[in-house]
């Protein structure tokens, strides 16, 4: 399966110096840190990058994370990140950052999970796996584009559901826990994705499912089942 | 590079087994792969070298099983940063499979493949004297679908993306010829002692 676009050797390689200027609380559990990042080469919503932290005595801890910025946001980009416990990374992004903190980062990586706008999209997200997600959702808005684009969201609760004010029409949101009064709790189930499949475009969707392992395999396998070409399903997972 | 205010990271003794920019992920064995997970039955696997060899040649489950045993036991890395130490995978080297079908002069690179159209190049000298495996047990444990089942490469030496899951066969190339992941701007090679991570590095 081919990746969507050629990616650029050398903004992959190359690490720049990025400086938070914002932090917004999302959910008791999740946050968006805002990046200036004065040279970047630009990215594709579903792309992610590098980012790295050092101590003063040269250890370095680097983890990928997804952009969840749409592209054109002037020198900036954003990050939502849940707080892991015993996370190191995220752990100091949570306690220790603030406004004016300096971290350096590389990218953006890897075109496999990257959409241009240009395909139909069908996005199924768990969790902080909505992160690229959402940056194809606000590329689809801020870029007034009129392709086809659905977004099937899954949360624990309302309480953690990361970007609630922001979904419109294209977004159908399931809770796995607790819900609102009225509201059925239960997981991404076969009915969503037949419903989601059956209002698809002439052509089909192209699936991009990204959330922890077990809520990948559990989305993949109902695409699959119904009826979802398998080479026209990305995911990415995290641990 | 800079410090960064107030970020100390985990307590943590040294370790020489840590390649540069790598976190011991511990008992955890995060799951990586950007496809549907294929549910393929051991009787459905086979396996096949070909390209430049003098025999091209397919094994099944059974005619794989029926070589020499070998086990890897050591520690593996992913490009995404965790390392994970003191695992074991049972299997076949994949010397018993290069020797039969006797690999041509010309033959420098290989392209290996999976049962999902996954594919990734590796110089043929990372498949040879003992560093490649194709494994099917993990501890003594069938190998798990997830992370490669029924069987899958095993190349400890290099990042884990180079070892392909749901393994299918290797290709013998006189030139490289960059794989999937490659091709999305990851380093052809991918060694982890060089931090060779990205097309560049």
């Amino acid at each position: 399966m081919p990746g969507r676009i050629a990616v650029s050797t050398r903004a992959a390689a190359t690490w720049q110096r990025a400086t938070l200027t914002e932090i917004r609380r999302e959910t008791p559990y999740a946050a968006t840190f805002r990046f200036a990042v004065p040279d970047w080469a630009g990215h594709l919503p579903g792309q992610h990058l590098m980012l790295r932290l050092r101590a003063q005595d040269g250890y370095v801890a680097q983890r990928h994370y997804s952009i969840a910025s749409p592209p054109d946001d002037s020198g900036h980009i954003e990050l939502t990140l849940d707080h892991v416990d015993d996370g190191e990374v995220s752990g100091w992004f949570h306690t220790v950052a603030k406004p004016g903190d300096e971290v350096e980062l590389r990218g953006p990586l890897s075109g496999f999970f990257a959409w241009p706008g240009d395909r139909p999209a069908l996005l199924i997200g768990a969790g902080s796996g909505v992160v690229p997600l959402m940056s194809m959702v606000r590329h689809h808005r801020a870029s007034g584009l009129t392709v086809p684009l659905r977004l099937l969201v899954s949360a624990r609760g309302p309480e953690e559901l990361i970007y609630a004010s922001e979904y419109g029409p294209e977004t159908t949101t399931v809770f796995t826990r607790t819900a609102p009064e009225g509201v059925a709790v239960g997981r991404v189930s076969a009915a969503h994705v037949a419903g989601l499949l059956a209002d698809g475009p002439d052509g089909g969707w192209e699936a991009y499912v990204c959330g922890s392992n077990g809520f990948a395999e559990h989305a993949s396998r109902l695409l699959v089942d119904a009826g979802q070409p398998v080479d026209r399903i990305r995911i990415e997972r995290f641990g | 590079m800079n410090v960064t205010r107030g970020f100390a990271g985990r307590p943590r003794v040294r370790n020489d087994g840590l390649p540069p920019g790598q976190y011991d992920a511990g008992d955890d064995w995060p799951v990586l792969s950007a496809e549907v997970t294929p549910e393929l039955a051991p009787a459905e696997w086979t396996f096949t070298v070909d390209g430049l060899v003098a025999e091209p040649r397919t094994w099944t489950w059974d005619e794989a099983h029926a070589l020499p045993p070998s086990a890897y036991e050591g520690d593996i890395h992913c490009v995404t940063s965790w390392s994970k130490f003191g695992v074991r995978f049972s299997g076949v080297s994949l010397d018993a499979f290069l020797g039969p079908v006797r690999p041509s002069a010309e033959a420098t690179h290989a392209v290996a493949y999976s049962h999902t159209g996954y594919t990734t190049n590796l110089p043929l000298a990372d498949l040879t004297g003992g560093r490649a495996w194709i494994v099917w047990e993990y501890g003594d444990e069938p190998l798990p679908a997830e992370h490669g089942g029924p069987a899958r490469l095993l190349v400890p030496h290099l990042y884990f993306w180079k070892s392909a899951k749901w393994i299918a066969g290797i290709r013998l190339l006189d030139h490289d010829e960059p794989g999937f992941w490659e091709q999305n701007g990851y380093h052809h090679r991918g060694n982890p002692w060089e931090e060779q991570r990205y097309s560049g590095d």
